[in-house]
């Protein structure tokens, strides 16, 4: 806990910002270059596959985004400190953000591949609760005006829509057995080509360095936020005396 | 001891008003009887297909009617400052959780009384196997109960957003909704054998939301 706070509770400096944006924006064009360019077309799906480069590297995003939400929950109830409950919302609304846009392009994957835009396959109905889970946390956020109120309720929220997510997994998981399944190219299978493998380690590095420069721009814009809320209610409002 | 005491105070208090002001009578079956009707329009009126879907169709209405019991259950303590005064009683946070989870899960119940008549009469569901569909109800209403009176003080306050609270409640709900249809519709189909694991789950999602429950509502409710 003291190592998380240490990382994220603490203001990146100007220059630490900076440095990191630059990182990431190399990192993304590695991946680019990588994925469109030196892993080979897949043999079955062709130029299509390469868009695992950028879904597998969204999913992994969004549930690490809301595993982040989950645990800065729980900080906040403990501590009662702001900076976590700031943490929490901005994780949220980019764990929001990587939730659509790996049920977006999973949809542009599945119809070329599958033949259909959606499927009732476990996965994708468990990432599709998940999203609605949390766009309910995001309009928790929206009620109420009393700070402490909405830090409290949308941490409860937090907490709970996590836990929700592996038994509605295993119910989703239970009923789509009772169906016929649909009919699954298994990505690569055990074995995957060796440059393939590489670009999607890569494509996961460069998109968590993403999350890691938006949150950090999130949680600065969000400090602001809460100065300019604390400056509007304080008696100089409208300007120093 | 004292716990369940005081929280069966509160489920009784509760269910005195309700049964006072004839809410479940006036508006709850009425509400479940219109949309049980609106789905036989939706999808009838060839009866195969309707018993097919009866089973689903019994737990929306269950599901759509917890919504309202939650929301209700918090109205009545927001007029005239009665949940401050709930708030004020030297009791545990966690006794009002647990007493109003009782007491709208006692009122679903009855209620899933009343919609499981219907839908035997309109539907042409045949309620062979009573037991595991009984037990689903059961452990079913225990959890839309627990999920909605957590989040239900949250409703009163998103008055002017009413569609925050089904959104937030709905999602979270998916595995009771799963279950308890997949366990009603084995049952009614002659393989009440196969219900065991879904009756598993149902249990599982109550154990799991009346605990966590019990150790965060103190925060939701804190003034």
């Amino acid at each position: 806990m003291e190592v998380a706070e240490r990382t994220f509770g603490k203001a990146v400096s100007h220059a630490g910002e900076r440095t990191l944006g630059v990182l990431t924006l190399v990192a993304l064009g590695v991946s680019a270059v990588l994925s469109l360019e030196i892993a080979p077309a897949d043999a079955v799906q062709g130029d299509v596959q390469r868009l695992m480069y950028v879904h597998v590297p969204s999913a992994w995003l969004a549930y690490l985004a809301f595993f982040v939400v989950f645990i800065a929950s729980i900080a906040y109830l403990r501590t009662k400190k702001t900076r976590w409950d700031r943490l929490a919302a901005a994780s949220a609304e980019l764990g929001v953000l990587f939730t659509s846009l790996a049920i977006a392009l999973g949809m542009l994957w599945g119809k070329p591949v599958w033949g259909t835009w959606w499927t009732w396959d476990p996965r994708l109905t468990t990432t599709a609760v998940l999203l609605l889970i949390y766009v309910g946390y995001l309009a928790v956020r929206r009620i109420s005006d009393n700070p402490g109120r909405r830090a409290r309720w949308s941490a409860v929220v937090g907490i709970v829509g996590f836990i929700d997510v592996p038994i509605v997994h295993l119910s989703v998981v239970w009923w789509r057995s009772l169906h016929q399944g649909p009919t699954f190219f298994r990505l690569g299978g055990p074995q995957i080509e060796g440059t393939m493998l590489l670009a999607l380690l890569v494509g996961v590095a460069a998109f968590t360095l993403t999350y890691a420069y938006l949150m950090t721009v999130r949680l600065r814009v969000g400090r602001l936020e809460e100065r300019a809320a604390r400056e509007a209610l304080s008696p100089w409002a409208g300007g120093e005396p | 001891m004292t716990f369940l005491r005081q929280a069966g105070v509160i489920a009784r208090k509760d269910l005195r008003i309700e049964i006072r002001g004839r809410h479940a009578v006036g508006a709850m079956v009425p509400f479940a009887a219109t949309i049980l009707i609106a789905f036989g329009f939706a999808f009838g009126p060839g009866r195969e297909v309707l018993a097919r879907v009866a089973p689903g169709l019994l737990w929306m209405a269950l599901l759509f009617s917890a919504v309202m019991a939650s929301r209700r259950a918090y109205q009545v303590e927001t007029e005239d400052g009665a949940l401050e005064g709930l708030l004020l009683a030297p009791i545990d946070k966690a006794t009002v959780f647990v007493g109003k989870t009782t007491a709208i899960a006692i009122e679903l119940l009855v209620l899933t009384v009343a919609i499981l008549v219907l839908v035997v009469l309109l539907f042409d569901l045949a309620l062979a196997d009573l037991g595991p569909v009984v037990l689903a109800f059961a452990l079913g209403v225990v959890g839309l109960a627990a999920v909605g009176s957590l989040f239900g003080v949250v409703a009163e306050y998103a008055r002017t957003r009413e569609a925050i609270f089904p959104l937030l409640v709905l999602p979270l709900v998916t595995p009771v909704l799963i279950a308890g249809v997949r366990a009603t519709d084995l049952a009614t189909s002659g393989r009440a054998g196969e219900a065991a694991s879904w009756l598993g789950l149902l249990a599982a999602f109550d154990v799991v939301f009346v605990s966590t429950g019990v150790l965060v509502f103190g925060y939701v409710m804190e003034d």
